[in-house]
């Protein structure tokens, strides 16, 4: 039975839409996949030799005290990112197949996913390196059959505490309590975890702890999917209390009002768009990277100005680009509506240019470095509103992947989302500003470069009408290709 | 109201919808059976222009849809769950079309409150979003939301399937105390030819995306088109 599972993984993972990608894409994720386990084999490798040569202590003594945070913040990862594969299950429930199997399956599943199989890059070559310097080399396989238990071990604790949050705020905050107290040498909880991941190595016996806690927790978490295995309870999706909203005030905005009201409640009450609202927050502080000036190849004043436009522009960047596809669900719906398409754009616009105007504030916080970064960011936003709102609303229209609102994961990188025509056209978002201020620099100074800028971005707002043609155009002559683009399910 | 002429829909050179000509007048209640693959919900798109005709064309009052925008104001439809907005909750959603259709929230209440048996107690004030309710309870909110605005053309793709059997008989009302106005246009496609001779007065039957038959409702229509489908 094991045998047909795995077939149908093999199928659902060499049909998931991630292997449908163009040839480019597949290559960066590939990439991607490999920087991240030379990370963790560098993390692995590395670690000794560092503990070694800096603080002259024993490496293994070193790692197995702050051990216990590692687990911690393993378990938080798996807690944000690692779903739980209730879905697949649905289709097997009516089938000749014991409840126990499936469940059994469901469970051994998860202990192959990434967030486990991770792990092993690090202590792999860790314990390689303890064995070549010597260590007693029974007592670095029970210590890494240990470590392994607990990383099984947290893959079934995230199973169990999935959906009680108020469990796993607990958690953290009494970690996070430990940590603090540490730091002020109030309490130091490694003295005591310390010693008994030693102990793990040390003592032939104690490895059997995390084993017989691992075997308990597996026939524990198992009775408990078991019992959980219906429609109603643990394979139910989670619903949301809805509440109707008005937002009466934006009544005055007329027909562009309406757009605005829904907007607000995408971003709201979806995962995929309340991502975006999340990334933008954090593209805020991407400008401590170059204000500071602690990163040397960034100190420097055109690579500011071209953080400037990241610092306001995060929200404007990462929504507008999926204008309109963030309307992909409904968009037979909105086609058949009586739809003036610029009021459709303008209230997107619209609400760009109040995301940029927010963000701007909230950047405020920036005036600690001077006011000419300051200056520079503001600058900076009236670039955003005036041109790249335009220019994202632009390479918007020509992409036609449609969103799965439920889903957050698409954020970090779309099939089809990447393309060349998008490509050519989001270039200058960045590059016209750094360019605009290079030229103003070189006539006169700084100050007249932020003008440049600014300017650029006023001039933008006056040609706004005959950008939003332009975008009304391209809309229109490519309806039914969009229509039928969205029509796909990813 | 609806004039169509010529139309044909080709995918890699498959012909999926032939029809020479075809008129429905105003305030005929018009039915539209057919097995899978007919082209019913084809025809359907063709007329709101959600796809486009490889050659002839759609007319709707006159006006061409694929040239001009007019004949929007006065056509609503509802073809499957892509018109509803998952993320809104049902007087949203209602609110939302209402405004687009310049219906103020005292009308669109109004609709609502004639409906109200029709949604049975479970659309209404119930803490829900579109895309958390079961498939018929979705089904009842697309089908008012054609209602709002007074259109002068309705068209539903398969309104009673997944529908109760009581909604089933509320939603047969419905669609004849409109017809009977003899204001509105309405377009039916359907599965159950029972459910299709109800309702219209007139039903034109489709088979691989050509019209096959085209009938005025009269007694002995369920008879003929059982036989006809009888194979």
């Amino acid at each position: 039975m094991f045998k047909k599972f795995l077939w149908l993984e093999w199928k659902a993972f060499t049909r998931s839409s991630a292997f449908g990608t163009n040839l480019a894409l597949k290559i960066l994720m590939g990439l991607a996949a490999l920087y991240f386990i030379a990370v963790f084999l560098g993390l692995g490798v590395g670690v000794y030799f560092i503990i070694d040569e800096e603080l002259h202590q024993d490496p293994l003594v070193v790692v197995n005290k702050f051990m216990v945070y590692y687990f911690a913040f393993d378990l938080l990862i798996r807690v944000m990112m690692q779903k739980l594969p209730v879905i697949n299950i649905r289709p097997l429930l009516n089938l000749p197949v014991k409840r126990s199997t499936i469940v059994n399956f469901a469970m051994a599943k998860t202990f192959a996913s990434f967030f486990t199989i991770m792990h092993a890059f690090s202590f792999i070559p860790f314990s390689i390196v303890l064995l070549s310097h010597g260590y007693d080399p029974v007592g670095v396989l029970l210590w890494w059959v240990a470590m392994w238990a607990m990383i099984y071990c947290n893959n079934l604790i995230n199973i169990l505490i999935n959906n009680k949050s108020w469990l796993f705020i607990t958690v953290m905050a009494l970690m996070a309590a430990f940590a603090i107290s540490q730091y002020y040498s109030v309490f130091d909880v490694t003295l005591i975890t310390g010693v008994y991941y030693q102990y793990l190595f040390s003592t032939y016996y104690m490895a059997l702890i995390p084993l017989a806690v691992l075997a308990g927790l597996w026939v524990f978490t198992h009775k408990f999917l078991t019992k959980h295995l219906y429609l109603d309870t643990g394979l139910k999706g989670k619903h949301e209390i809805a509440q109707t909203q008005d937002f009466t005030w934006l009544n005055r905005f007329g027909n562009m009002g309406t757009f605005l009201k829904n907007d607000i409640k995408l971003l709201l009450r979806n995962k995929r768009s309340k991502t975006t609202l999340i990334m933008s927050v954090l593209f805020i502080f991407y400008g401590l990277l170059f204000y500071t000036g602690g990163i040397e190849i960034y100190d420097n004043q055109p690579m500011k100005v071209f953080a400037s436009i990241f610092v306001t522009g995060g929200f404007l960047l990462t929504f507008g680009q999926f204008v309109p596809s963030w309307d992909s669900a409904y968009y037979q719906l909105m086609m058949s509506q009586n739809i003036q398409y610029r009021e459709y754009i303008a209230s997107k616009w619209w609400l760009m240019v109040i995301g940029t105007i927010v963000t701007t504030a909230l950047a405020s916080f920036y005036l600690y470095f001077g006011f000419e970064i300051y200056l520079m960011i503001i600058a900076g936003a009236v670039f955003n509103i005036g041109v790249n709102s335009l220019l994202v609303l632009l390479g918007g229209a020509f992409i036609k992947t449609p969103i799965d609102l439920s889903s957050s994961k698409q954020a970090f990188g779309d099939k089809n989302a990447f393309n060349v025509k998008t490509f050519i056209i989001s270039l200058p978002k960045m590059l016209v500003p750094i360019a605009l201020f290079v030229i103003g620099n070189y006539i006169k100074g700084p100050l007249l470069g932020y003008g440049l800028i600014a300017g650029t971005g006023l001039l933008g707002l006056v040609f706004r009408n005959a950008a939003f043609k332009a975008i009304e155009r391209i809309y229109k002559s490519q309806k039914y290709s969009t229509i039928a683009a969205y029509k796909e399910k990813n | 109201m609806i004039e169509v002429t010529n139309l044909r829909k080709t995918y890699n050179g498959n012909t999926v919808l032939n029809i020479e000509h075809l008129k429905i007048n105003k305030g005929e209640s018009f039915g539209l059976v057919g097995n899978n693959g007919a082209g019913k919900t084809t025809l359907f798109s063709l007329l709101l222009d959600l796809i486009e005709p490889t050659t002839g064309e759609v007319k709707i009052k006159e006006i061409q849809v694929n040239k001009s925008e007019a004949w929007k104001p006065l056509v609503a439809a509802f073809l499957d769950e892509t018109f509803l907005i998952g993320y809104l909750t049902p007087e949203e959603y209602f609110y939302f079309i209402g405004e687009l259709r310049n219906q103020n929230k005292a009308t669109v209440d109004a609709l609502l409150r004639k409906h109200e048996d029709f949604f049975n107690g479970e659309i209404l004030n119930n803490k829900k979003y579109l895309r958390d309710l079961s498939k018929g309870n979705q089904k009842k909110v697309g089908i008012i939301a054609t209602l709002i605005g007074n259109p002068e053309i309705i068209i539903l793709d398969e309104p009673f399937a997944n529908l109760d059997p009581t909604t089933q008989f509320r939603l047969k009302k419905i669609i004849t105390d409109l017809a009977e106005s003899g204001d509105v246009t309405i377009l039916v496609s359907s599965h159950d030819l029972a459910h299709t001779t109800e309702v219209s007065n007139r039903i034109v039957a489709m088979h691989k995306g050509q019209v096959v038959k085209d009938i005025q409702t009269s007694a002995e229509t369920l008879t003929e088109l059982e036989e006809f489908f009888a194979v």
